[in-house]
């Protein structure tokens, strides 16, 4: 879908004044020259992807989206502000946006796609649909990812550690009230309350 | 498929039904599991083969006259399909959503920084960056309009046809001393305020996917708030017929008055029927913050005078709100801020001059509580200052000078239906404060709870705590005479009922409401919403102004109705009884044979009914005297803040809120909580952290790096309770509730920041140098 761009570009702002169309580019490729940075493999929900003719600083958002066709992990910043491209690399929690997609070479990534192995729907989908934390959802993804990080590092977090935990993930539409009430009732059913 | 008109379809009132996810319930979203999965297409996830990527080149200069352009070096780069300036559109050369008065691209003249100049579409996003940066354009930089004070009083040449002010609405009510002067009580209270920028941030930039088809129509999927509307400035501007621009529904990443323009929308459609291939948009956020009007800022100066005992006898005000480049929604925004300055409480007269200007600014229009915010924060300050000089409670001081239902407000109309403002105050008032309001955190308690948060920089010993209170109202759908209609259609067939509407599912729950109007009429689970389009249904109206539980709620209201009446009519006809002996109540027949659900009643038939739906008729406000009628109705809320403030370092923390809302009736308790705490949020966020801020015309913070919304952490614990009185002529007795939240949340703030620190915090956002160094 996505081809390389040409290669006879102009070059760029030498003053480096900003205007508004002096903008990083959606795919993450910034001034670096495109081109062709070979071909290499991730592996990404437990299966192995071939990633053909990415570009040289392709981040892994870029190539989530556009290149694997994993539209669940979501485009809102594109720079480390709003945690809607969380996704787990080593288990660890990073936003997609700011992460070298040839970097992760070698690492288990997990996508919103792939946080339950046979693809079922985990008991913090599952929460954030039961308690309305959801409306229009385009943070949700990420958030979902971020909820799974932290139980899985604080099965029974207090509410400042809930709030300290999310503060990376921006919601516009929800206040975030139901969110923690669903971070809750997950750590409840996990320890058998309710 | 039978159509009723408006004629007979007046606005649907009944009771709820016996299906368990129906009205009155926490049903679900229908959409959560897809959002929840990652599976929901989003207007940014859009994608087809051999689709191109389009981009717009935009105005680096507030106020400049395009000497040249030259598109020639991008469209000789290789992967670049197509570039279209203003000499390659078709049809009207402008747009908006209530003056044609916007450039589909400036051919001129530049009146604001980020006006679209030109647009390609190319083989990637760097391929169409790169093309943009390649099209070469001369200006002539002009003396941009910043002032808006300048666009009011004249001394500046129009820097648009239409000229520099957009609309003046002066109201003169009541007992009047001169032309332009109320009668005045012997106490007396004034005061500027001062509302910056506020942005609606939502998260899903604006993105969207125009399909060419052959016949020379095309299709635009996108994320918006009212297909129909723009729809028809689409075709206009394309030069086509309306039934060959067809809009669909994609999906919707919030909202908030941000999606009531059209954005990329035609030039999406240009560069596609251009190139004969899809056309991807996708803004990046600081595109998104130039490519989306804002909430106007504005300066409100306001006047109350009273008896000595606080009854209130007069108000004076005048309004500037700075519209910026272009009009969007500013006529009715100016309306609001206006109409409402006076609060919900009785006036014996009052004096009002609003202005909205054009000036080289961002062009600004809706956003949640569009005009009301603005007159909220002054009158609910102003309201806290009468009461220190009259030595009254603040919260006394409100409940003395409620309005009730039969009171005028200041247009001279007479308020009808349900107006509690009285019980919203004492509900707000009665709900138990948290523990030792009086004090802020204890020493030995996380400091991650303090002011400043991880940041660590409350000195404990500084730390204040503050209460506040505040009350606001607002109208309820369009007003001033709008046509203001929506469609719906029921399809009924083997217990399924499918549901047509246009109307925008934006994250506030229409489709989870809709579902539960047709169980609750036709008494079954089985709900499906058709998806969203301009080709299947006549218009659903703005998801704006609180409006669509009413309106389009109200009209899949009567298309399931007409069903039910349909199928009831077929049972009798089955059975050999009279029509009349079968009745229609709460989703079931009443029959001689007992009860039946309506879905269930008459298997392997099909029944459809399409309505109309009007509320009832507003009318113009007269141009000298702003009066006239031009409401269908209102509601009104309560807030009350606790804030915890570090008044050395300017830092806050609002602990807590508690709210009174009135909502008619809850159709979702869930979905209404929901709406209340997220209106809240951004209220919060008005109060103390959210403002474009703008020097020349430039905007400095296009990013969520330096443009704030509250994370987490910054929001208060939200307790609330539900005022329920029906309104009398609204579906099931439901107003709207989205844009209440909004109102008094963030006056509340204040008042709180106020009592803490003592300062008088004329101006929203509070910033912390405006705690700490002022």
């Amino acid at each position: 879908m996505t081809s390389p761009p040409d290669a006879s570009r102009p070059p760029t702002d030498p003053a480096g004044t900003a205007t508004p169309t002096d903008t990083t580019d959606t795919t993450g490729t910034t001034d670096t020259a495109p081109g062709a940075a070979g071909t290499y493999e991730l592996r990404v929900n437990g299966q192995v992807r071939l990633v053909e003719s990415p570009w040289l600083g392709e981040s892994l958002l870029s190539v989530l989206r556009e290149r694997l066709g994993l539209y669940g992990t979501k485009n809102a910043c594109e720079q480390g502000e709003c945690g809607s491209c969380s996704v787990l690399v080593d288990g660890a929690l990073v936003c997609a946006c700011l992460e070298l997609a040839a970097a992760a070479v070698g690492t288990d990534i997990t996508t919103v796609e792939g946080l339950d192995p046979q693809g079922a729907l985990t008991d913090v989908q599952q929460a954030f649909v039961d308690c309305g934390a959801v409306q229009c959802g385009f943070c949700t993804p990420g958030l979902i990812v971020a909820v799974h990080d932290l139980l899985a590092r604080q099965p029974q977090p207090d509410e400042l550690t809930v709030r300290e935990s999310l503060a990376g993930n921006l919601c516009r539409c929800t206040g975030y009230g139901r969110i923690v009430e669903a971070v809750h009732t997950v750590a409840h059913r996990r320890a058998g309350v309710r | 498929m039978s159509t009723i008109d408006t004629a007979t379809a007046t606005t649907p009132t009944g009771t709820m039904g016996r299906v368990s996810t129906g009205l009155g319930a926490s049903a679900t979203r229908p959409d959560g599991i897809e959002k929840v999965r990652g599976e929901f297409a989003f207007s940014s996830d859009l994608h087809r083969p051999g689709m191109l990527w389009g981009r717009t080149l935009r105005s680096p200069h507030p106020y400049a006259r395009i000497v040249r352009i030259d598109v020639g070096p991008a469209l000789a780069m290789a992967g670049v399909a197509a570039v279209v300036t203003a000499a390659d559109v078709p049809g009207s050369p402008t747009y908006g959503l209530i003056s044609s008065d916007q450039p589909v691209y400036a051919a001129d003249v530049v009146r604001y920084v980020g006006e679209a100049v030109a647009s390609v579409a190319a083989d990637s996003p760097e391929t169409a960056r790169r093309a943009c940066e390649a099209i070469v354009v001369d200006y002539e930089v002009l003396e941009p309009l910043v002032d808006p004070e300048r666009a009011v009083d004249g001394s500046v040449a129009p820097i648009h046809p239409d000229g520099n002010v957009v609309r003046y609405l002066p109201i003169r009510f009541g007992e009047l001393a001169g032309p332009d002067a109320p009668v005045e009580g012997p106490v007396a209270v004034e005061a500027s305020f001062e509302v910056g920028m506020q942005d609606q941030a939502f998260l899903g930039p604006e993105s969207g996917l125009a399909v060419p088809a052959p016949d020379g129509s095309v299709d635009l999927h996108v994320s918006t708030q009212f297909l129909h509307v723009d729809r028809d400035q689409v075709a206009d501007c394309l030069g086509l017929a309306p039934e060959d621009v067809r809009l669909h529904l994609a999906g919707v990443g919030g909202a908030f008055g941000a999606r009531e323009d059209v954005s990329f929308h035609v030039h999406g459609c240009l560069l596609a029927l251009r190139s004969g291939r899809p056309v991807k948009f996708s803004y990046l956020r600081d595109e998104s913050f130039l490519g989306h009007v804002h909430r106007h800022p504005g300066t409100l100066q306001l006047r109350f005078t009273a008896e000595a005992d606080g009854t209130l006898v007069s108000m004076t005000g005048r309004v500037v709100l700075d519209g910026g480049a272009y009009a969007s929604s500013s006529f009715a925004v100016i309306a609001n801020a206006a109409r409402f300055l006076s609060g919900p409480y009785r006036f014996r007269a009052a004096v009002v001059d609003a202005y909205v200007t054009r000036t080289n600014n961002p062009p600004c229009g809706a956003m949640r509580g569009f005009g009301a915010v603005q007159a909220c924060f002054a009158h609910e300050s102003l309201m806290d200052l009468l009461a220190a000089e009259l030595g009254i409670d603040p919260v006394e001081l409100r409940l003395r000078n409620a309005m009730r239902t039969g009171d005028r407000m200041i247009t001279g109309q007479r308020l009808t239906g349900a107006v509690p403002v009285r019980e919203v105050i004492e509900a707000c008032r009665d709900l138990p404060l948290p523990d030792a309001v009086d004090a802020p955190p204890a020493a030995e308690d996380d400091r991650l709870a303090w002011p400043g948060g991880a940041g660590r920089t409350a000195d404990h010993g500084d730390l204040r705590r503050g209460v506040g209170f505040a009350v606001g109202w607002k109208n309820l759908m369009f007003s001033e005479g709008h046509d203001d209609d929506a469609w719906a259609a029921c399809v009924l067939e083997n217990g399924v009922a499918t549901v047509v509407s246009a109307c925008a599912e934006v994250g506030q729950g229409w489709v989870t409401i809709a579902q539960q109007i047709g169980r609750t009429v036709l008494g079954t689970p089985d709900v499906v919403l058709e998806p969203a389009s301009t080709a299947t249904i006549g218009t659903a109206g703005s998801t704006s102004a609180s409006r669509q539980t009413w309106m389009s709620g109200g009209a899949v209201t009567l298309a399931c109705r007409a069903v039910a009446e349909q199928v009831a009519a077929r049972w009798a006809a089955l059975h050999g009884v009279a029509a009349n002996a079968v009745q229609v109540l709460d989703g079931e027949l009443l029959t001689p044979d007992g009860p039946v659900a309506v879905a269930a009643a008459v298997p392997g038939e099909r029944f459809t009914a399409t309505i109309r739906h009007q509320h009832a008729p507003t009318y113009p406000l007269d141009d000298r005297t702003g009066q006239g009628d031009c409401d269908v109705s209102f509601a009104f809320v309560a807030h009350r803040a606790v804030v915890d403030v570090d008044p050395e370092l300017g830092l806050v923390r609002v602990v807590h809120m508690d709210t009174a809302q009135d909502v008619g009736v809850v159709l979702n308790p869930r979905q209404t909580v929901g709406q209340l705490e997220g209106g809240i949020a951004q209220g919060v966020g008005l109060a103390v952290m959210e403002e474009i801020v703008v020097e020349g015309g430039l905007v400095r913070n296009p990013s969520f790096t330096d443009y704030l919304i509250p994370t987490i952490l910054d929001v208060p614990v939200v307790q609330l309770t539900l005022i329920e009185q029906p309104e009398p002529h609204a579906p099931f007795g439901a107003k709207g509730i989205g844009e209440m939240p909004t109102l008094s949340s963030t006056p509340a703030v204040v008042a709180a920041l106020r009592a803490a620190t003592g300062r008088e915090l004329r101006r929203v956002p509070v910033r912390p140098q405006d705690i700490a160094l002022d």
